[in-house]
């Protein structure tokens, strides 16, 4: 057992593991996080996707030692002032999730693609979301909302670049 | 968490999440006592068990059913707000904890709205009826004197005499007797509304579940932590029916954490402090297996050669129609084929888990088990506990359609922690999960079909063989799996099913044949087969709607108008209601797709990528499906694209429409990767489909371009006031397989008779026909 310090959904964090123990078990037992969830432990299914740097991370293969001191996001870090983040929000419009154990996995992959590209096209976002899977086969809704919390992003985006222009 | 007694007690009714950034949602209610037992059944003949009506005229509705996520909880509080008067906004809905809902059996049979559904409306029409005769005593009016709108009644004649639903009853209990011999037959004496008087019914509201499911906030069952819990992991037989020598616990005595190895019989789990300490630990543990003397089964590769020459253990009795051997000898085409489905697994995406707490000498598991009720009774007769000992409070999972029906996790989370006087919470490993769960039968289907001069199909003659002996029980206390690996055999083992297609088309001759075959090994094994979403339908579905598709090409015709002269054509052994709207579905079906009239297969293009249609059809109890799939086919690499599908559905009344949709998309993707990619696989000792890679599913590059739901409602007289609401959650998956199929030989001219359709499959066809 070791002193980890961590940095999750900007709050510091220390706790006292095994400095081995996968990061999905850090985050849902010592830290009370119920968004990411074991699906796999292989890192093949995406259920228990966190975003570490801007990446998409599959937390059940990812040592905690290896994340010390690094900005970790969980699906309960999306939402800022309140407010849902547009994918959270395009999910609910959607009326995506069936039993919903996998869409911790599709929101957060998601929001790592949406972060590096805002814009995809529908081939894109297929190919990158191709790991991250789902077994009630919700795919087509959740293809359906990403495309729509992009539309989201850019329009708020364009809104405040107005208010600054203006 | 809340209590029934807290229900009454509280002033406010609706819990509300508090999200990470204080978004206030909705959520689903779970229900947790802090009562520490005994907890008897809750009595269905009382109107209290089903309905609580608060102070502040709000309502939360007891209901004896889960939602595997089609959104059946926002249903029963439709028609349940529908049949009380109270808008749908001001109710909420408590499911399948067994200590403060009643029993209805929990999910399964997509029968939710079609059986559930009516104690559920009926309910709620007495609860209104009651109401309404409280406020007949307190303004001394007759009841037809008053009028009831939104939890209000007031007095028609003079409307400022008026009282809520929570000022007559709120806090109090209505203390009314309900009748009926058993729980789907409860009733009062008041009676349903007319479809037409239903407001919140037929409308897409939201379900109130999804909100916690996007934002973290909700508590699922895997999320549950108890004071001085603990973890344990399985560790499983190397190879089917192998038997346990000797287990060495000093492997991992000194191991961070350890609490215990529990053994009995052939069943073995490490049980550690924490979780990654349990599963290193069981990883560790060094386990010494005797190796079986006989093969448990054959290769999944020899599986169909094995199935065809096995003797059965039971065949069911032919269905014949007219004289088919006749038909056959004096036809002018007589054409065969066989159609093979592999076994195929429900292959969750949480792997099964369930926390057990025998805190107070009672048992309470939280599970995410689909038949919640059944695991109570199991878990009881498993333990030996008084039944009232054992509760279980339901809460959303994974759901794998089927798997938690038999919930081997909670029957060993109990178990172990019985014998640790702990809580304990198991969870399988992924290739435990994979290798281990109940699985879909595999079926190998003989058929034959008669063609007059004209075309006209007069024989049809269809014979399955499935390996479903000894077909897993509903949360049996000697058929689980913790069960069978601790040696506990039932007198007989399950029968198991075959089966034949629906009768659903008009055709003189017919046999119709079905036997079960057993694998050597039945017990103890990962071949063990269970209620996978509509158990046999995509099977048998796939045979009779595929070889249909061979008939219409023999018979040189278009496959729509095939079929559809099979259900026009006059017999006496199908009922005109279901033969109408059958018509309805297909006809909805082919106009949504601008289905071509044509004769498949089409003429093979040049090109990389070969594209065609298919159509299949079918029903499910009074559930009408027809499907149509558009194909790609690329020529040099056997890749299969679903491109897009079309789906026309007749479930009768329609309760929550976008609901449905997003339910009958899941179901019919659930099949397209039954059709590609799902197919157990195994070696002479043990599965070795295990994970993601060896056992794939469809994934987000498969997705349909396009898909498309026409809601039918080919009820011969749809104004008629009791139209039924039937189920939704299974018809849906049956057509999809031939459906493919049909339209890769529409686009090839290739017929594929064995699923799934992986590429080096469909490749090898190709190249054998040269296309």
């Amino acid at each position: 057992m070791a002193n980890i310090a961590l940095r999750v959904n900007g709050q510091s964090r220390t706790v006292d593991v095994d400095p081995a123990t996968p990061l999905l078990y850090v985050l849902r037992n010592d830290l009370d996080l119920k968004g990411p969830r074991f699906g796999c432990g292989l890192g093949q299914c995406g259920a228990c996707t966190v975003i570490i740097k801007g990446e998409a991370v599959r937390s059940c293969v990812r040592p905690v030692s290896t994340v010390q001191g690094a900005e970790i996001t969980t699906l309960e870090g999306l939402s800022q002032n309140g407010k849902r983040h547009p994918l959270q929000q395009a999910w609910i419009d959607e009326q995506v999730p069936a039993c919903g154990f996998c869409q911790n996995g599709q929101i957060m992959s998601a929001k790592a693609m949406l972060d590096k590209n805002p814009t995809p096209t529908d081939a894109q976002i297929r190919q990158s979301m191709a790991t991250t899977l789902c077994r009630c086969m919700t795919y087509y809704r959740i293809q359906a909302a990403i495309k729509r919390a992009a539309k989201a992003i850019a329009s708020a985006r364009r809104g405040s670049n107005s208010e600054v222009i203006a | 968490m809340t209590t029934r007694r807290d229900f009454l007690k509280a002033s406010g009714y609706l819990v509300v999440g508090i999200g990470a950034a204080g978004l206030v949602s909705e959520m689903p209610l779970v229900a947790q006592g802090g009562g520490a037992g005994p907890y008897p059944d809750v009595d269905f003949k009382q109107l209290d068990s089903w309905i609580v009506i608060k102070a502040d005229n709000t309502a939360t509705f007891f209901v004896g059913k889960t939602d595997l996520g089609q959104g059946t909880g926002t249903a029963f509080r439709q028609i349940m707000s529908d049949e009380l008067d109270m808008p749908y906004e001001r109710t909420s809905c408590v499911m399948g904890s067994t200590d403060v809902s009643v029993d209805q059996g929990g999910s399964g049979g997509s029968d939710a709205l079609q059986t559930d559904g009516y104690p559920m409306r009926r309910v709620a029409a007495e609860a209104r009826r009651v109401l309404l005769e409280m406020a007949s005593n307190r303004f001394s009016v007759p009841v037809t004197a008053l009028t009831v709108s939104e939890g209000v009644i007031s007095v028609t004649a003079d409307p400022s005499k008026k009282v809520t639903y929570g000022e007559l009853v709120g806090g109090k209990k209505f203390n009314v007797a309900l009748t009926g011999n058993n729980i789907n037959a409860t009733t009062g004496v008041a009676k349903l509304k007319d479809v037409q008087q239903l407001k919140a019914t037929g409308q897409s509201m939201p379900r109130y579940d999804v909100p916690a499911k996007v934002d973290g906030s909700l508590t699922w069952a895997v999320d549950v932590k108890v004071p001085g819990m603990v973890h344990a992991r399985n560790v499983r037989p190397p190879m089917a029916g192998a038997k346990l020598v000797s287990v060495d616990e000093s492997s991992v005595r000194g191991m961070p954490g350890f609490v215990k190895v529990v053994t009995k019989g052939n069943y073995v789990a490490v049980v550690c402090e924490r979780e990654e300490q349990a599963i290193n630990a069981a990883r560790q543990l060094k386990v010494n297996w005797d190796k079986p003397a006989a093969a448990p089964f054959p290769t999944s590769e020899n599986l169909f050669t094995y199935m065809r020459g096995a003797a059965p253990t039971s065949s069911a009795p032919p269905a014949v129609v007219g004289n088919p051997d006749a038909a056959f000898k004096s036809a002018a085409k007589v054409i065969e084929a066989d159609y093979d489905v592999p076994y195929q697994g429900h292959v969750s995406i949480g792997p099964a888990h369930a926390l057990a707490d025998p805190s107070n000498g009672q048992m309470t598991i939280y599970s995410n088990d689909m038949k919640s009720y059944g695991l109570r009774d199991g878990v009881a007769e498993f333990l030996q506990l008084p039944r009232d000992r054992v509760r279980v409070v339901w809460m959303e999972g994974p759901q794998a359609y089927g798997r938690t029906a038999a919930d081997d996790a909670g029957f060993e989370a109990a178990f172990l922690a019985k014998e640790i006087g702990r809580p304990v919470r198991v969870q399988w490993m992924r290739n435990e999960e994979t290798a281990w769960d109940t699985k879909g039968p595999a079926f190998a289907v003989k058929l034959r079909g008669a063609l007059d001069a004209q075309g006209n199909l007069v024989a049809f003659d269809y014979d399955a063989r499935v390996a479903d002996y000894n077909h897993l029980g509903y949360n049996e206390h000697d058929t689980v799996l913790i069960s069978q690996l601790m040696g506990t055999r039932p007198a007989m083992p399950a029968r198991g099913s075959g089966a034949t297609p629906n009768e659903m088309y008009a055709i003189a001759n017919r046999r119709m044949t079905s036997s079960v075959v057993s694998l050597p090994l039945i017990w103890e094994t990962p071949l063990r087969t269970g209620n996978l979403r509509d158990p046999n339908g995509p099977q048998s579905t796939f045979a009779s709607e595929s070889f249909i598709d061979e008939l219409a090409a023999a018979a040189n015709a278009d496959p729509v108008e095939f079929r559809l002269r099979l259900l026009t054509a006059a017999t006496d052994d199908d009922s005109g209601f279901k033969r109408a709207r059958s018509i309805a579905c297909i006809k909805a079906a082919a106009d949504a797709f601008k289905w071509e009239a044509r004769p498949s297969a089409k003429r093979v293009g040049s090109g990389e990528i070969l594209t065609g249609r298919g159509i299949a059809y079918t029903y499910r109890s009074q559930t009408v499906v027809a499907q149509i799939a558009e194909v790609e086919v690329n020529r040099r690499t056997g890749h299969v694209w679903v491109k897009r599908m079309v789906c026309a559905h007749d479930c009768g009344l329609v309760i929550n429409p976008e609901a449905l949709r997003r339910t009958l998309e899941g179901g019919m993707l659930h099949s397209v990767s039954r059709t590609l990619h799902e197919e157990v696989q195994f070696d002479t000792e043990k599965v070795t489909s295990v994970d993601w890679a060896s056992y794939p599913t469809m994934r987000h590059t498969d997705t349909p371009e396009s898909i498309e739901i026409v809601i039918v409602n080919g009820d011969p007289n749809p104004k008629r006031p009791d139209l039924p609401h039937y189920g939704a959650g299974e018809t849906v998956c049956k057509p999809t397989l031939a459906a493919i199929a049909n339209a890769i030989f529409d686009a090839t001219g290739v017929r594929l008779r064995r699923v799934p359709f992986r590429d080096a499959r469909v490749l090898a066809a190709l190249k054998t026909a040269k296309v």
